[in-house]
């Protein structure tokens, strides 16, 4: 039978890699000599006989890290992540006796898996430099020194210099977490079952079930209802600013208009006041008893104070104005930026053409700025995807609706939704599908999008 | 033509005087807010009947710790903007300059990442800190801490920069006996001058908003907040009414310097927003 080359998927080709990788360490153990044997068990111990001892320490210190590690520690919380702990917290008599910490046991078997994967990768390494290093004496060729080793840490390998802080950082505060909250979305993890007091255990894709409503209650309706608002609020937030913020940019580039920096300036104040100044203040002024229903009032345009934040509909369009407020300076910023780099002669002829102002803004300035700016709409309709600041910040997604279950408000995004869940509520499991489905919405859209931007399809296009 | 063009320009500067109004009346209210004398909550009227300084006196007086919460923010910001700088620099050198195995699945791995929304793993986040003991009074380490650790993943702005120094350099530079570590120290961070002032203004500024984290790192402990956690919570206590001016006043001590600084930086800011936003 055998799978032919070219047709052979992904899985076949891992396999076939793994097939040849074990190829090569059974034939670098076969024709290693005695030294780099005793390496595949202790590691570097070939490099140190050789006099490479920067590489040798290096290797047999990360092993012996790890090795103790997942034997002093590890281990014990490992061997439970299939239950996730039994024994629960109870109490002898008058005395607490601590059972099982079903958060710990997860967090920490999943770091120890991750911590003998690395082990693996790096005993392969191992291999292979032993490998190199026989056949480069066996050429007759010398080993680059220590000194040469840790000079190309600033050379040849500077990336590795520069990359490995960065990694580890990212790698322990945003990829483990990230797991870390996928598995807990398999979990019963919730206010009824807190570690340490309570256990929670595996309940596979139940949580998923509630929430397209798969047998019984589920929460399929708000979740649609939210997510409804959140690609509603993501569309006006990143298209109106858009166009506004440029027709703003073009006006204050107007000939003739004095004082341009001025009114920059006064523009870019709200980017530069912290937000939750700027924010909170508004939003007070908007409450029923704010300055603006007090001073609508006291003119007699009204006869009683307008509930913006206590009526859907009201608060929906508040938010996606006062927004604008946040919104138009930046895309001011960058269109300004942007118009100078348009060739002046293609207004001039469109001048002596007879175009009128619309017609070359339509014709010239517009197809120029959506196509250079194609990744900036992208990443800001993302970000407002997940705006939390403008939604918290206002009126943190009010008004609460009957209607909608897990304390959802109408105004509520499906990160601010989350961010309840977690602080209020206690409801980590469901806050954790709510979180799979928000980077599932993001990933989709980017994927989408960005296939079909003009500026991807067409790079040589407008240059 | 000319009278056509009249009647435009004053159309344009009426919306510019409209808007500019808009934009500020907010800002104007807030200071005429904090030195108010009267007490209570919004008030129905903009000028104060009573100007006084009691709510800034209030500020520095010992029954309030905002002195405590201010420098908590500064020090956090000026951590974080010194060592997320020299993070997404030595970031986007290598990803801009160096070629190496795994580089392309490196950044769409970080691509990919930075789908999720970054408060979901707060809950982890919080329990990681507290095994090092940088929870509750110990907030501010722990602040920084996570802040700078995630911060290689915002390396486009910068690298996108870094990619149009020409590579010739580079290779001049190499013949001539450079390592890369002194490219990048002596030719690429001296010619980078604008986006690195742009990349920690950025920084610098974050942490002045940063409410989310910084609430739930600090878990209720007063000592650990920072001015967003402590200032929010006095607009949305039971006792707002009590507590509305010293907001306001306390919101205009931390726009200030903020506020200047950037004007100050505006140039490199609307550099860096610019290039950011052509290169994706």
């Amino acid at each position: 039978m055998g799978v032919n080359a070219r047709e052979a998927g992904p899985i076949a080709r891992f396999f076939r890699w793994l097939g040849g990788d074990l190829g090569e360490i059974g034939a670098s153990f076969a024709q290693g000599d005695w030294k780099s044997k005793l390496s595949f068990l202790i590691m570097g111990f070939a490099q140190l006989c050789r006099g490479q001892w920067v590489r040798g320490l290096t290797m047999l210190a990360l092993e012996g890290g790890i090795l103790f590690y997942v034997f002093r520690f590890g281990w014990d919380y490992l061997r439970h992540i299939l239950t996730l702990g039994v024994v629960e917290t109870h109490k002898q008599g008058r005395i607490t006796v601590w059972g099982d910490n079903s958060f710990l046991i997860l967090l920490y078997g999943l770091l120890t898996i991750v911590a003998i994967l690395a082990l693996v990768y790096l005993w392969r390494l191992n291999i292979r430099q032993n490998r190199e290093a026989e056949q480069r004496l066996a050429a007759g060729k010398r080993l680059p020194t220590n000194r040469e080793d840790l000079a190309s840490l600033f050379d040849k390998n500077f990336d590795k210099t520069l990359l490995a802080l960065p990694v580890t950082g990212i790698f322990v505060f945003t990829v483990l977490p990230i797991i870390f909250m996928i598995c807990i979305a398999f979990t019963n993890y919730d206010a009824t079952h807190q570690p340490p007091a309570k256990l929670f255990t595996w309940v596979g894709l139940e949580n998923f079930k509630a929430l397209f409503g798969i047998g019984g209650e589920g929460f399929g309706g708000t979740f649609f209802y939210v997510l409804g608002w959140t690609l509603v609020w993501a569309f006006f937030a990143t298209f109106l600013t858009y166009f506004l913020g440029m027709a703003v940019a073009i006006m204050i580039n107007k000939k003739g208009i004095k004082l341009k920096k001025l009114w920059r300036t006064i523009l870019v104040m709200t980017i530069a006041v912290p937000q939750f100044v700027s924010l909170l203040y508004v939003g007070k002024m908007f409450a029923s008893d704010g300055l603006v229903n007090a001073y609508l009032l006291k003119w007699g345009w009204i006869q009683q104070a307008i509930p913006f934040w206590d009526n859907a509909l009201y608060a929906r369009i508040l938010i996606i104005v006062i927004n604008l407020w946040i919104g138009i300076p930046y895309t001011m910023l960058i269109v300004t930026g942007l118009l100078m780099n348009i060739p002046a002669e293609l207004y001039e002829s469109a001048r002596i053409d007879g175009a009128n102002a619309f017609q070359t803004f339509r014709k010239i300035t517009l197809p120029y700025m959506l196509f250079v700016t194609g990744p900036f709409l992208l990443t800001q309709f993302i970000g407002n995807l997940n705006n939390f600041n403008v939604i918290f910040l206002l009126n943190r997604g009010r008004p609460q609706s009957m209607s909608l279950s897990n304390n959802a408000g109408s105004t509520d995004l499906l990160v601010t939704w989350l961010y309840k869940m977690t602080i209020n509520d206690s409801n980590y499991k469901i806050a954790a599908v709510i979180g799979i489905m928000v980077f599932l919405v993001t990933a989709i859209i980017s994927l989408v999008v960005y296939n079909t931007m003009p500026s991807v399809k067409d790079e040589e296009g407008f240059q | 033509m000319a009278r056509r063009r009249k009647i435009g320009n004053a159309i344009v500067y009426l919306i510019l005087i409209v808007m500019s109004i808009v934009w500020l009346f907010p800002f104007i209210g807030l200071v005429l807010q904090s030195f108010r004398g009267e007490y209570g909550g919004m008030v129905n009227y903009l000028v104060p009947k009573e100007f006084s300084l009691v709510n800034y006196q209030f500020l520095f007086s010992d029954s309030s710790k905002f002195i405590r919460w201010y420098t908590n923010t500064l020090i956090i910001a000026l951590f974080v903007a010194l060592l997320q700088t020299l993070i997404v620099i030595c970031v986007s050198y290598a990803l801009s300059r160096m070629r190496f195995k795994g580089r392309k699945a490196l950044m769409n791995i970080w691509l990919v990442l930075g789908m999720f929304p970054g408060f979901l793993t707060m809950i982890c986040l919080y329990y990681l800190l507290k095994q090092l003991g940088l929870t509750e009074a110990g907030a501010v380490p722990g602040l920084i801490l996570i802040s700078v650790a995630s911060s290689g993943m915002g390396y486009y702005v910068c690298k996108g920069y870094f990619d149009t120094i020409p590579k010739s350099l580079d290779e001049a530079a190499i013949l001539d006996g450079a390592t890369r570590a002194q490219i990048l120290v002596k030719m690429i961070i001296p010619l980078s001058k604008p986006i690195i002032i742009y990349t920690a203004l950025v920084a610098f500024m974050a942490p002045w908003c940063d409410y989310i984290f910084a609430s739930y790192v600090a878990f209720g402990n007063e000592n650990g907040y920072n001015v967003a956690v402590a200032m929010t919570r006095w607009v949305w206590t039971n006792d707002y009414q009590g507590y509305f001016t010293r907001f306001c006043a306390g919101g205009i001590l931390v726009a200030i310097p903020v506020t200047i600084l950037f004007m100050c930086l505006q140039k490199y800011y609307v550099e860096g927003v610019t290039g950011g936003s052509v290169k994706g």
